[in-house]
């Protein structure tokens, strides 16, 4: 079971973030321990995506603290590249490099973030497209492969820098319902070997097999906490009550 | 209606019948072709009357030696090679140099520093609002003695000056043109910032910044014929030294002009050649 007692892996609090005027996110306050998978959920344009881009400072935070494996992450920092490599992110839209076979998008980051030679990064990358069952593909080019093969490949390119913990901002929201399954597969796998999880996510499937628990957000704020199965059943908040509503559509 | 099932063709099975000789379309082609060969003509015979009429007394026969002589089994260049020479010269490094000061900027200009864009700015709208030809005498009477250069660099800079301002917007539009979802994609697997543009950005913004790039190069091949009114010696000055000796102004500059002509021809064929393989390797 889940060390609770040990310092968390990701640990938000009091965090803030305006767009201009605009306060996209308030008070946030989470702890994500080792291990733990954390499913995120809520209405379009809650700040879903915002806080967990705060996490590895794609989007900088203005007040509050966020640290990583014990380490502060701040919009100022110098090697904010050190923090990168132990949070790998999967995207909605993949973000894979077009221009490259597909191995090499996987051996660039370990060879120019770690440092590892390209034998040894190809050794690597092979491994985790194995893992993500698209090892045939490896020398074609992202544009060629199918939206949840290039989805696996994104998955697997993180893993290749061997992160701490994995982050995905809505990874099957832009597929076609017969690509989602085998994405959904591969994330189930990667939760039962033990890697430490933030998902963004509207799939309830995925959230009850998978999550330890469920963060609903609306309006910039974490609104509800709670395990997988509560939440579903049982949500405690309004907001949670016609989301869900919303969400089952009746 | 009654559903059905039809029997599948599989694809190797579907003939394509259309392929053939399409006659229809070879006559539209060739009554084109045919109408601009007939304008050229009209154009070339009024050129022919005109100079007719002014008595001009067309020397053809004497342009050999404009372009090599053979003395003693040895071939010597005449002025309009040497001229030409010099031009691939200077634009040749004033293309290099352009382009550098092209990526300089574009990056200033994209920068967080203030004093990087100011700079960048101040250069671009000085550059593009005051005219080549007073750039170049800047060049040539006051910073030349200065810094102690001679003609053909005063030239070169001055054309690598103006040409460079065009070439940074050109890049600058192509970095813009790569995808927000790049720049996240490189963040997130750590890369820094020299290895982003390194391995993302700049590749990808390649095949944006070269056509218009290509289109640069020509019209620096071109403009290069302003640094004749400093006498620099290259394929204009020569063609206006040589018709001070011959007074043949027509034949001159109609092989000046078709001088120019082949070289940012050949050119623009050997760049869509290359776009194109670069097109297949993908
Ligand atoms: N760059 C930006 N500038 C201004 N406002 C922004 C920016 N990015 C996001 N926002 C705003 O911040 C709020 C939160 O956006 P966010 O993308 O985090 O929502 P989300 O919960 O991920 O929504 P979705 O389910 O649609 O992805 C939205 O109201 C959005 O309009
Ligand atoms: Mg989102």
């Amino acid at each position: 079971m889940l060390d609770i007692t040990s310092k968390p892996l990701v640990e938000i609090t009091g965090m803030c973030k305006w767009y201009g005027e605009f306060s996209a996110l308030h008070d946030i306050n989470l702890s994500v321990h080792e291990g733990e998978k954390v499913v995120v959920c809520g209405p379009s344009g809650s700040g879903k995506s915002t806080m967990i881009r705060c996490i590895n400072q794609l989007e900088a935070h203005q007040k509050g603290t966020i640290s990583v494996n014990g380490a502060e992450v701040s919009p100022d920092m110098k090697n904010i590249e050190q923090i990168r490599r132990e949070v790998g992110m999967v995207f909605q839209s993949f973000n894979l490099f077009p221009h490259m076979t597909i191995l090499d998008n996987l051996t660039l980051g370990p060879m120019r973030n770690r440092g590892v030679s390209r034998a040894d990064a190809t050794d690597l990358a092979m491994h985790y497209l194995e893992r993500v069952h698209i090892a045939q593909q490896a020398e074609k080019y992202p544009p060629q492969l199918s939206g949840g093969q290039q989805q696996r490949v994104a998955i697997a390119r993180s893993l290749c820098m061997k992160p701490k913990v994995m982050l995905f901002d809505e990874p099957t929201s832009a597929l076609d319902p017969e690509m989602i399954a085998g994405v959904l597969d591969v994330m189930i796998e990667l939760a039962e070997e033990g890697m430490t999880m933030i998902v963004v996510t509207h799939e309830m499937g995925f959230a009850r097999k998978v999550a330890d628990r469920v963060v609903f957000m609306d309006e910039g704020e974490i609104i509800e906490v709670a395990e997988p199965e509560e939440f579903f059943n049982n949500p405690q908040s309004d907001r949670a009550q016609l989301f869900l509503s919303q969400l089952l559509g009746h | 209606m009654r559903g059905y099932v039809s029997q599948a063709t599989p694809r190797n099975r579907r003939i394509r019948d259309d392929t053939g000789f399409d006659l229809g379309q070879f006559a539209r082609t060739l009554t084109q072709v045919g109408q601009a060969v007939l304008v050229f003509f009209i154009i070339g015979y009024l050129i022919w009357r005109g100079a007719q009429a002014m008595e001009y007394n067309w020397q053809w026969y004497r342009i050999e030696p404009f372009f090599y002589r053979v003395i003693d089994g040895e071939t010597i260049w005449g002025p309009l090679v040497r001229g030409l020479v010099q031009t691939l010269k200077l634009a040749g490094i004033a293309g290099v140099i352009a382009i550098l000061i092209g990526f300089a900027t574009a990056f200033a200009r994209l920068s967080s520093s203030i004093s990087g864009r100011v700079i960048a700015t101040t250069y671009l709208e000085a550059v593009r609002n005051t005219p080549l030809l007073v750039q170049l005498f800047l060049f040539y009477f006051v910073l030349a003695p200065i810094f102690g250069i001679d003609r053909f660099w005063a030239g070169v800079l001055c054309l690598s000056f103006f040409e460079g301002s065009f070439a940074a917007e050109i890049i600058r539009g192509g970095i813009l043109g790569v995808d927000k979802g790049q720049y996240e994609g490189g963040d997130a697997i750590g890369l820094n910032k020299v290895d982003k543009y390194r391995f993302i950005i700049i590749p990808q913004s390649l095949p944006l910044i070269l056509p218009p790039l290509t289109g640069l190069l020509i019209s620096l091949i071109k403009h290069s014929a302003i640094v004749s009114v400093i006498a620099v010696s290259e394929l204009t000055t020569a063609g206006l030294n040589l018709i001070a000796d011959t007074f043949m102004a027509f034949e001159i500059w109609f092989l000046v002009a078709g001088m120019y002509l082949a070289v940012t021809i050949t050119l623009s064929i050997g760049v869509s050649l290359f776009e194109r393989t670069l097109q297949k390797g993908r």
